[in-house]
């Protein structure tokens, strides 16, 4: 899909560019687009070395798994197929806390051992069941506390308030998670009501 | 509500640090150790998305320098004049799903050129942050343990990045403008 995306965008790009007389334009976009790349990811460098350093005390103080057994009612009502005391369980509180404290490189290995255990579940190994599919609700409309990386780049940019978007953005990504959780549950039901009938 | 938000947005991360440090002195652990060991990850990181962001970026400058998008925005104008959607927006709305390397350099690009003061700079920002790539969650975690039909699962995470484009719109502008 994302190749299909990138050489789209550049040859649409060079064929708009040549039709509307501009091709000599190319090669210096491609230049400052590469240019801009990389100054992103240096600006990133300061702000992600102190996140994670901080992340590193959350977790080693047992903060993350506190984070854990708070969410555990949450994931209670939100995975009732799942047992209890089941491994998936465990790998489903961590991707949680994970994608709340904005550390998405530790959300996805959490969240794919869940998918494991999950499939160990499942009936029917090609099929995914409605814990799977809650699961994948979750993570692609993930709660983000703090969006650092975004933050970085208004800061690169000499925001005069890097952080005032944080408020907003916990808005929206509440009302999405809510209505990503609100329609996985009606899918579920009415896939469930099918079965029956 | 105006209230509400810009103070959280104010305290939301020295509330969070504060909490952080205050439990792990609590805890007895050697807080600046534990950091510095922590923050080693922060360069690989960050040096770790240049290829792809670089890939991402010179696409989207040549696409953007050629007056396609220009093209493309045209015709959703009469539509986004209406709600009072600004048309730079469109792009990143329409990428963020698919990809998450390509809408942070969209993002980025619309910050670049507009300011990230700018209503479109804030919007973006927050619409960024609101959601996460549906098809490369869906791919990533349903192909690792071979799941082939993936039920409702992509309609639910498509229909939920719409709702946070347009929570995105509507707080940013409630609160901005």
């Amino acid at each position: 899909m994302v190749n299909y995306i990138w050489v789209a965008l550049i040859l649409i790009g060079i064929i708009v560019s040549g039709i509307n007389g501009k091709i000599d334009h190319v090669s210096q976009a491609a230049f400052e687009g590469a240019k801009t790349g990389v100054s992103v990811c240096f600006g990133l460098i300061s702000i992600l070395t102190f996140w994670l350093g901080m992340m590193k005390i959350a977790e080693e103080s047992g903060l993350l798994s506190k984070l854990q057994t708070w969410l555990n009612p949450i994931a209670r009502f939100l995975f009732p197929s799942v047992p209890k005391d089941h491994p998936a369980m465990g790998y489903i509180l961590s991707n949680m806390s994970a994608n709340i404290l904005g550390l998405g490189n530790a959300a996805t290995p959490m969240g794919i051992k869940a998918m494991e255990e999950l499939q160990k579940l499942n009936p029917d190994p090609k099929t995914a069941t409605p814990a799977m599919c809650t699961l994948l609700a979750l993570n692609t409309s993930s709660i983000t506390l703090i969006p650092t990386t975004i933050i970085a780049i208004r800061m690169n940019y000499n925001s005069t308030n890097p952080v005032e978007i944080v408020g907003t953005t916990l808005f929206a990504t509440m009302i999405a998670t809510c209505s990503a959780i609100l329609l996985d549950k009606y899918y579920q039901r009415r896939t469930w009501k099918h079965r029956k009938g | 509500m105006y209230e509400v938000i810009t103070t959280a947005s104010v305290w939301a991360i020295p509330l969070l640090l504060s909490t952080i440090l205050i439990y792990g002195m609590a805890k007895k652990i050697p807080v600046f150790e534990v950091f510095t060991e922590g923050a080693k990850d922060g360069f690989g990181t960050a040096i770790r998305i240049i290829p792809t962001l670089v890939g991402m970026m010179v696409a989207i400058s040549i696409f953007r320098s050629s007056g396609a998008l220009d093209l493309l925005t045209q015709w959703f104008k009469p539509l986004l004049q209406y709600f009072q959607i600004p048309v730079d927006i469109i792009p990143l709305a329409l990428l963020r799903p698919i990809t998450g390397a390509g809408s942070l350099a969209v993002t980025t690009d619309i910050i670049a050129t507009h300011g990230p003061d700018s209503f479109v700079g804030r919007l973006a920002a927050t619409m960024q942050g609101a959601t996460d790539t549906t098809l490369y969650v869906l791919t990533v975690y349903f192909g690792a343990v071979g799941v082939r039909n993936s039920k409702y699962a992509l309609k639910v995470g498509l229909a939920a990045d719409l709702v946070g484009v347009i929570a995105s719109i509507f707080i940013v502008r409630l609160i901005f403008s």
